[in-house]
């Protein structure tokens, strides 16, 4: 293990305790009427997600988040590479771009949800639209800033569009493509609970909405603690590989 | 105005005829999508009426608040961060993944400690746009030349002079940077909250028009946030190209 890693785990640790601390201090400060101990919570976490419930509703998001995340992704890719070696179409679009990336799309979600009905395809479009405009943003970025001796030398061997797309842009714009689908990742996650918070039949945000619903502390204090630790540990996660990546480059 | 440009109000314009013509032919359901001139009229209507004025101010006055708490807490922070080198590394991961963290679940907690009134709305959109300021004001601090440190530590300023005559004018464009997306996420706050649970305001009005198919409210009401949104966004954005220009950058 380097230095580096080393520090970082001892970052996450100290990370890690400090929110424990302030999580507890506020459970003594507000109690149990609207907060749980981070001991009890661990206990009801082990016990809740072993039932039947639990299951369905996970694999229900899970797949909402997936198929929202691999839309995203896509669409994503395909535009920001697009936008991103057409430099006329990138004048026309981007400014469209970056105005639906200001826009509070929560306001957009009714609308979705008459043109899609309740249902999966909802969320996975409210989702989808969360991610697919900052990695469409930052592959753009990425691929214009690829230095054009590297795009003059693959027209001078002569690689079609696509080759050129594969073997040149796709890795010397990686890390900061790699960037995008980060916080791609993160606005696709929270988009989807979003969708399944509002209006959904199924899935974790719609437990958590539920319990909302009927002031089910546990279930509350379970789920945030539950999606905070996954979007926190996937967050870390790719931002490793990230900076990985970066220094490779 | 550029060849983009009006190939850009182009679209605009045949992306809402073509709307107008399909609705009008009855390919889309009025109950989903409302020919965009009844849209403008529902629009005109509902401010003439005064009908959810009541609404309007409460939300966007919410949202101003909220911005404007999250843009000065999250410049305070930075500038603090910034100087404790220690507590930014330990904290930067939790910046990193900040957004992915469902923070509408923090709300029930909220309303039970603060009321059911415009307290926690307030709290929520806060929390979301000030860690968009915090990480903007970091990297543009990060981008102040030193040479401009050092010539403060010459004219012997304190750090609080420094900050104020120094730090924050050379840092200002990335400030501005992260007030744009404060301005979004107070507005998604406020708006997500009163969806979730509310006495009012205009993402309570907007899901009760859904709720009732009531959709010669929801579209204006929409339309109303997401002019909002844009046109303050668009005048940061002005300014923040104006600061750059006059540094050469752009």
């Amino acid at each position: 293990m380097n230095f580096s890693t080393k520090r970082m785990f001892e970052n996450m640790f100290w990370l890690i305790l400090f929110v424990l601390i302030i999580w507890q201090i506020l459970y003594w400060l507000v109690g149990d009427i609207a907060l749980r101990s981070p001991w009890t919570t661990f206990q009801f976490t082990a016990k809740f997600t072993a039932t039947d419930q639990f299951a369905i509703h996970l694999n229900e998001s899970i797949k909402a988040f997936s198929l929202a995340l691999m839309i995203a992704t896509f669409a994503g890719l395909s535009i920001g590479l697009l936008l991103g070696l057409k430099q006329f179409a990138r004048e026309i679009f981007e400014p469209f771009l970056i105005a639906i990336y200001s826009v509070p799309k929560i306001t957009l979600y009714p609308i979705l949800l008459l043109v899609f009905g309740l249902g999966l395809s909802a969320k996975v479009a409210f989702g989808a639209i969360h991610g697919v405009i900052p990695i469409a943003l930052f592959t753009l970025n990425a691929v214009r800033n690829v230095k054009p001796i590297l795009l003059k030398s693959a027209r001078v061997m002569g690689l079609s569009t696509l080759e050129t797309a594969y073997k040149i842009i796709i890795p010397s714009a990686l890390p900061e493509i790699f960037s995008g689908l980060r916080i791609g990742f993160s606005l696709t996650l929270i988009g989807t609970l979003l969708g399944e918070m509002f209006a959904s039949q199924r899935g974790l945000g719609f437990l958590l909405m539920n319990a909302i619903g009927l002031h089910n502390v546990d279930i509350i204090v379970m789920l945030t603690f539950l999606l905070v630790g996954f979007a926190g540990l996937a967050g870390l996660i790719l931002l490793v590989i990230n900076q990985k990546i970066y220094s490779a480059n | 105005m550029t060849k983009a440009g009006i190939i850009r109000i182009a679209l605009i314009a045949m992306l809402l005829i073509g709307l107008e013509s399909l609705v009008l032919m009855g390919r889309i359901d009025p109950l989903t999508m409302q020919a965009p001139h009844k849209m403008l009229f529902d629009l005109v209507s509902i401010l003439q009426t005064g009908k959810f004025n009541k609404s309007i101010i409460k939300t966007l006055s919410n949202a101003g608040v909220a911005f404007l708490i999250a843009l000065i807490l999250g410049v305070i922070v930075g500038l603090v961060i910034h100087r404790l080198k220690r507590l930014r590394e330990v904290l930067d991961p939790l910046f990193a993944t900040y957004y992915a963290i469902p923070v509408f679940s923090f709300y029930p907690l909220l309303i039970l400690l603060l009321g059911l009134g415009d307290a926690p709305q307030i709290f929520i959109a806060v929390m979301l746009g000030f860690v968009a300021v915090v990480v903007n004001t970091l990297n543009g601090i990060d981008r102040v030349p030193l040479v401009f440190l050092k010539t403060a530590r010459v004219s012997s300023m304190g750090p609080f002079e420094t900050a104020i005559k120094i730090i924050l004018p050379s840092a200002s464009p990335y400030i501005l940077t992260g007030a744009k997306f404060a301005v979004a996420y107070s507005l998604i706050g406020v708006i997500g909250a009163e969806f979730i649970m509310s006495t009012g305001g205009m993402g309570y009005e907007i899901s009760f028009a859904y709720n009732n198919f009531d959709n010669a409210t929801m579209y204006p009401l929409i339309i109303i946030i997401l002019f909002v949104s844009i046109s303050i966004n668009l005048m940061i954005s002005r300014w923040e190209k104006a600061l750059l220009v006059r540094r050469g950058l752009k």
